[in-house]
């Protein structure tokens, strides 16, 4: 008797099939890709019964026909890893499309088990279902799940392991048919089928769904609903943030003072000691400490919604105008998940399949600010709000700085993308359905894990990877000199003339190039500029701030262009190594250039005119 | 006619899919085949994008796609 086997599961998008998996495999799971494909598959197994079980989980897709990557990689995964056996998981309240799935899965192969999940949606919506009915017009067997509660999964198991053994033997009742009619044959079998089997109201009008749809699409609410979501979400995790960021950067300090007692112990010279604690440590933790609370907050938010199922309402909300750019209307959640953290923002972009248009998402994503740049947007805000018009309390100051930063990177966003879809990134846009899904309460602790550590520590990992050395050489560059000054003060004389025909100084150039790690960074390095102190260091008062900002020079204008730049510059290397990961080096390139190039044009501009009008 | 022509709450029968390639393929494996009931339900700002009733599960289609399908109207489909 077999005592190991390998499983598929296969299905529809949305038909729950990765509730299903996560509920047979539990956390024993990993992604890896499937060689020479791009599309990812998950991997994990169970024990059942004496039994072990590998699982594959296969992308969501509506066919085997394999006109799209994920099509194509379930027929050949289905056809060249010959599994034992198939799960073919199914939406009870979408009958029909999952049998048009499930009979082509059949025509692979009758090792196949029917999985009939969301029966508690169906139970919702009224619709009666006779699984037994269904078994013998397929010739398979049928186990009705509803994996969110845990419904059935044992009995799925049970069969799962039954069949590996070679205890039950299917008997499908196939349909055959030529290549070109396919569709409507199996259709027209499926719908068959469903008569049989299922029974109640077809359209789902007077559901929780269409009644919250009729707000949320409607042309009237539906963009004033999404930026007060969008608006919540960001002041959430600013506003979270702040109290378990200090209290990291607390356990970090205690840290860099017990491994400074080590090194001293074990007699490490000063030479080795100050810049292993100081540049490498202290850079490291910086980043650890500023970007793991935001994210830890957003990721787990945005999760939730997605799983509300929320996101594609965004898309429908914002087609239009990314039709008009020439883009990908699923754009809008990639530029959306910008927001949180650009890196995931590119990752994200993978939902586009198109290769051109998915370019367009990667390329123009760095132009939304994440929530790494928003302590700057609002920090400085406030200061140019207010230093242009002294009436204006400062809160209002931010506030109103800080929405208006937000409007003018959506703008640019469709404006580059705009421009690339009329110049290096030219061709027909390409057709996309989107699925509006039924509203689910998310599951919460499930989201929780799985963001935590699908999102967050993959980020956080690229982010230590170059915060490291680049804390380091900051350390180097502003303790090494020649003769008077610094190595620092010497980039930033160099940087000088560019940074002030901006509005800007050497000095803040230099530290958005230094700050590359982590955007968060830029406004520390730039006081120890200011300073000449000789390792990072963080002013806690807003005032004080300012008092330094001005004795060096700062104006208004400066305080502007620094928000202009701290919108549109070159991307973190967080994100940059997501961009070459994703799409390859020379468009990490670009990806770098394009941003940059509209910032300094920005700013360039801005401060001739000013220039202009005001001598 | 096609779905493109259809108003909010209008509902028709599919009767042809005149994309061809791999849009038409994905139209049909969504389940527009001919005879397929579906009601156009909420209407983007600017008539793009609609999203439809079809089998059950709601579908959202640019304008340009929608004009690829052709409809009936339900009373005279037979």
């Amino acid at each position: 008797m077999k005592t190991s086997g390998l499983v598929v599961l296969a299905g529809n998008p949305n038909t729950g099939k990765s509730t299903v998996f996560n509920a047979l495999t539990g956390l024993k799971q990993h992604t890896g890709n499937w060689p020479g494909k791009t599309v990812e598959l998950k991997k994990g197994s169970f024990r059942h019964q004496g039994c072990t079980c590998q699982v594959v989980d296969l992308p969501g897709t509506y066919s085997l026909r394999a006109a799209s990557p994920e099509e194509e990689t379930t027929r050949d995964f289905l056809r060249l890893e010959k599994p034992d056996l198939v799960v073919v998981v199914a939406d009870a309240t979408c009958l029909e499309r999952s049998l048009h799935l499930a009979l082509q899965v059949l025509q692979l192969t009758p090792q196949v088990i029917l999985c009939l999940n969301l029966m508690d949606e169906a139970r919702r919506r009224r619709l009666r279902l006779d699984p037994a009915k269904l078994e013998q017009e397929l010739g398979i067997p049928v186990v009705p799940t509803a994996a969110v509660r845990g419904e059935g999964l044992d009995m799925l198991k049970d069969a799962i392991v039954q069949m590996i053994q070679g205890q039950l033997h299917p008997q499908p009742q196939t349909v055959s048919v030529q290549e070109g009619e396919a569709a409507p044959v199996l259709y027209r079998r499926a719908e068959e089928i469903a008569q049989l089997v299922v029974q109640g109201p077809r359209e789902p009008t007077a559901s929780f769904t269409a009644r919250l749809d009729a707000l949320i699409l409607s042309p009237r609410w539906g963009i004033p609903i999404m930026l007060t979501l969008l608006a919540a979400v960001l002041w959430l995790t600013m506003a979270g943030a702040g109290y378990p960021s200090r209290l990291l950067a607390e356990a970090f300090g205690c840290g860099e003072r017990a491994l400074s007692r080590l090194l001293t112990t074990l007699g490490f010279p000063l030479w080795l000691h100050d810049p292993l604690v100081f540049g490498l440590y202290r850079g490291l933790t910086w980043v650890v400490a500023v970007m793991l609370p935001p994210m830890a907050i957003f990721f787990p938010l945005f999760t939730l919604l997605e799983d509300f199922g929320l996101l594609p309402r965004i898309a429908f909300n914002l087609d239009r105008m990314f039709q008009r750019a020439g883009a990908h209307g699923k754009q809008a959640l990639t530029m959306a998940m910008g927001f949180g953290c650009n890196a995931a923002g590119v990752v994200a972009a993978r939902i586009i399949d198109s290769p051109r248009e998915r370019l367009v998402a990667i390329l123009t994503n760095n132009l939304v600010p994440c929530n790494g740049r928003f302590p700057l947007l609002i920090i400085v805000g406030a200061m140019a709000g207010s230093g242009a018009v002294p009436q204006l309390p400062r809160a209002l100051a931010a506030v109103l700085v800080v929405g208006a930063a937000l409007v003018v990177s959506v703008l640019a966003t469709f404006l580059v993308s705009r421009l690339l879809t009329a110049t290096i990134l030219r061709g027909e846009t390409s057709f996309f359905v989107l699925e509006l899904p039924p509203y689910r309460v998310p599951q919460v602790g499930a989201v929780l894990v799985r963001s935590f550590l699908d999102r967050t520590l993959a980020v956080l990992w690229r982010a230590v990877l170059v915060a490291a050395p680049c804390g380091l050489l900051t350390w180097i560059l502003t303790n090494v000199h020649m003769g008077e000054a610094s190595l620092l003060a010497y980039l930033a004389q160099a940087l000088a003339p560019l940074g002030r025909a901006m509005g800007l100084d050497g000095m803040i150039l230099l530290a958005f190039v230094l700050g590359l790690p982590a955007n968060e960074t830029v406004l520390p390095i730039l006081l120890m500029g200011y300073l000449s102190a000789n390792a990072l260091l963080e002013v806690q008062d807003a005032a004080a701030l300012q008092g330094i900002l001005l004795a060096n020079g700062w104006t208004w204008l400066t305080a502007l262009n620094f928000i202009i730049f701290a919108m549109f510059h070159w991307p973190c290397a967080t994100t940059l190594l997501t961009v070459k990961k994703e799409a390859g080096g020379r468009w990490a390139l670009l990806a770098a250039l394009l941003p940059t190039l509209w910032g300094m044009a920005l700013c360039l501009l801005l401060t001739k005119i000013v220039k202009l009008w005001v001598m | 006619m096609t779905l493109a022509d259809l108003k909010q709450g209008q509902r028709a029968v599919v009767e042809r899919v005149q994309a061809q390639g791999i849009l038409g393929q994905r139209l049909l494996d969504l389940g527009l085949v001919p005879g397929t009931p579906v009601q156009a339900q909420f209407v983007g700002r600017g008539g793009s994008p609609v999203a439809y009733y079809v089998r059950g599960s709601l579908l959202a289609l640019r304008r340009t796609t929608a004009a690829q399908v052709v409809v009936t109207k339900e009373e005279d489909w037979q």
